[in-house]
């Protein structure tokens, strides 16, 4: 059974076949080998290499290149090249800033408490005590619920007559506190800051859990002989153990704050409402490119928007270098 | 490129869930068992308290779907404010039949299933080939081609969505199903996991394989594989969850209820004229539960699934 199937293009060493010298044979079946993983390989990457040239590079060049255009979803007229403008006119625009700085609120708010929180969880849950199976099911249930569900059923738990949440605050408060959330300006943004971190916290939990447990016990064991409390330990074990994760967890949830979509299509009366409050860079793009069908503007956002993902992923990476330099 | 696997994850399947290790705390206690019993005691309470509270928030808003769909409409928003919001005050499936009838809830599931099913499979079979590829197939180019696929990863989704609604629409793909699954079967994360799992596979076992005379194509099929189980449970489930929950790109491509995922199809429904939210919460209930429940069969698949996320540097 002659491994060398001689692949085609191959070339195959002269001679009668099962007399070849010892000496070539194994030369001859690593060439045979070579041929074959390279057309192997070939074929093995070819359908993802298609699919990624025509569903991710063919896109991300022609956004960049739209961007400087004039392109319009239907247009009877040529495309012309239009520089700068594009960009002139969407940083001009007061809508688009009104839209990045409820992205940059939003995620001032969520990453710090929603990353907290999942931390604080995922502290709880590491703990050997009864229960913790059961409390990480909890926690984790609504990431399996999909956005368009969370952000429907907060909406009716929202509600400013009648909805849950009031009910109680109104208890805690004797109706000191009766918030107007999704129809008031200043309310309608906690609102989608509750729905996001009930949706997503669990998430966050989990990755951190992976992370506490690739921290060795030993270190604890040493920590306690050395009499560091709780505080002490979390501080000087836990937090530097994790330090790789919280990098990562930071940079997703900064990522995602700034993809805010779904729940402020599905919550406020009308997309981005009331009166722009929650509008988004993200509403702001589907808008202008679908709703308006300003091809070109919107691919500048979309550009906009891809180098302040570029920026935050470079800053974690710099991050974890650092850390890697110190090891 | 050296960091790749620091979490340790992909290379050692089982050790990033949340299972109990044993022997992990146990010896420090049977040496100290007077100082962590304290120690634990202290904590306890507080411990508890914040556990519950943090399920609480959890719960409730699941709690309140469930009740809401199982009572009359006028109740919803009459209990909305009380306790009575979290139970079953009274009971009856009214809500769950208007609401199938009225979105055409079959339609949507199946739409769902189909693109959901389509891209969890492609996706398996497109990024895990592509990933042997990478990692154990020596070939011309192999290393620009990886540097490539790793700068892909950050290129988030919406910032291609514009060209490729014009794509689509050139392409005639509007409100079809395959504009839902075709651009998303390859994804450059997930190659990245496949790769990262078949680069700590032992040498050996293919090596094994060739000198039987498996060519690459057997090789991956009966021996890589079975054995990567791991790492396709948790790009499946990865991949199941962003499809399932897709919102925007469905927005954007579908017209028509004879194509439109779940998530646009529970949006469109609590436009639709008249307004009842036990129907809604009949909706949100049947959307969720199966998802629910298979979530806790494979809760362990499920959570080092997400997990594997951090494996990401």
């Amino acid at each position: 059974m002659p491994p060398a199937t001689a692949a085609p293009g191959t070339p195959v060493a002269a001679g009668p076949p099962g007399r070849s010298a010892p000496a070539t044979a194994p030369a001859k079946n690593r060439r045979a080998r070579r041929g074959r993983e390279l057309r192997a390989g070939l074929l093995f990457s070819l359908p993802a290499v298609v699919l990624l040239l025509l569903f991710m590079v063919a896109p991300f060049v022609s956004a960049l290149v739209l961007s400087f255009t004039d392109q319009r979803l239907v247009s009877p007229r040529p495309v012309s090249f239009v520089g700068l403008e594009n960009y002139v006119r969407v940083l001009t625009d007061a809508q688009f800033w009104g839209a990045l700085t409820n992205n940059v609120v939003f995620a001032l708010i969520v990453v710090p408490l929603q990353t907290g929180a999942a931390l604080g969880l995922a502290v709880l849950v590491n703990r050997r005590l009864p229960g913790r199976v059961l409390f990480r099911t909890i926690y984790f249930l609504p990431t399996v619920t999909v956005m368009a569900v969370a952000a429907t059923v907060w909406k009716l738990l929202l509600l400013p007559d009648g909805g849950m949440v009031n009910g109680v605050l109104d208890t805690l408060t004797f109706g000191q506190l009766q918030p107007g959330w999704l129809s008031s300006t200043s309310w309608a943004m906690p609102a989608i800051v509750i729905t996001s971190i009930w949706q997503g916290v669990g998430f966050q939990m989990i990755i951190f859990l992976a992370g506490l447990q690739a921290i060795p016990a030993s270190l604890y064991e040493a920590a306690t002989m050395d009499g560091a409390n709780a505080w002490q330990q979390f501080r000087n074990v836990t937090l530097p153990g994790l330090r790789n994760t919280l990098i990562f967890v930071l940079n997703v949830t900064v990522i995602f704050a700034f993809r805010l979509f779904d729940q402020v299509y599905i919550m406020p009366q009308f997309p981005g409402g009331p009166l722009d409050s929650t509008r988004t860079m993200m509403l702001q793009l589907l808008q202008t490119g679908y709703g308006r069908g300003l091809i070109g503007q919107a691919s500048a956002i979309a550009v906009i928007f891809f180098l302040f993902v570029l920026a935050v992923t470079l800053v974690q990476r710099r991050f974890s270098r650092e850390e890697r330099a110190v090891q | 490129m050296s960091t790749i696997s620091t979490t340790g994850a992909p290379g050692t399947p089982g050790t990033t869930g949340a299972g109990p290790r044993p022997g992990a705390a146990a010896p420090s206690a049977r040496r100290h068992p007077g100082r962590l019993r304290r120690a634990h005691r202290h904590n306890l309470p507080l411990h508890y308290a914040v556990s519950i509270g943090a399920a609480l928030f959890i719960l409730v808003p699941l709690l309140f779907m469930f009740a809401g769909s199982v009572k009359p409409n006028a109740d919803v928003l009459a209990d909305g404010g009380s306790w009575r919001a979290l139970l079953p005050t009274s009971v009856s499936a009214d809500n769950f039949v208007s609401a199938w009838e009225r979105s055409r809830f079959g339609q949507l599931l199946l739409n769902s299933l189909v693109i959901c099913g389509l891209t969890v499979l492609g996706g398996a079979v497109v990024n895990s080939m592509f990933g042997y590829a990478l990692a154990r197939l020596r070939w011309v180019g192999r290393n620009a081609v990886l540097a490539v696929v790793i700068a892909l990863i950050i290129i988030p989704f919406e910032a291609l969505a514009i060209p490729l609604l014009l794509m689509v629409t050139e392409m005639g793909w509007l409100d079809t199903y395959q504009a839902q699954i075709v651009p998303f079967i390859a994804q450059p994360f997930f190659i990245y996991l496949f790769y990262s799992f078949f680069l700590g596979l032992p040498r050996e076992l293919e090596e094994a394989a060739q000198v039987d005379g498996a060519g690459p194509w057997r090789t991956f099929r009966t021996i890589i594989v079975p054995l990567s189980r791991p790492v396709f449970a948790s790009v499946a489930i990865l991949s199941f969850l962003i499809s399932w929950g897709q919102f925007l790109w469905p927005v954007m491509v579908t017209r028509s209820e004879a194509v439109r995922p779940l998530p646009v199809g529970m949006a469109v429904f609590q436009t639709l004229p008249p307004l009842q939210w036990g129907d809604i919460m009949a909706f949100a209930t049947m959307m969720t539960v199966p998802v629910l429940i298979v979530f806790v069969i494979f809760q362990r698949a499920f959570v080092q699934g997400v997990a594997a996320q951090s494996v990401k540097e």
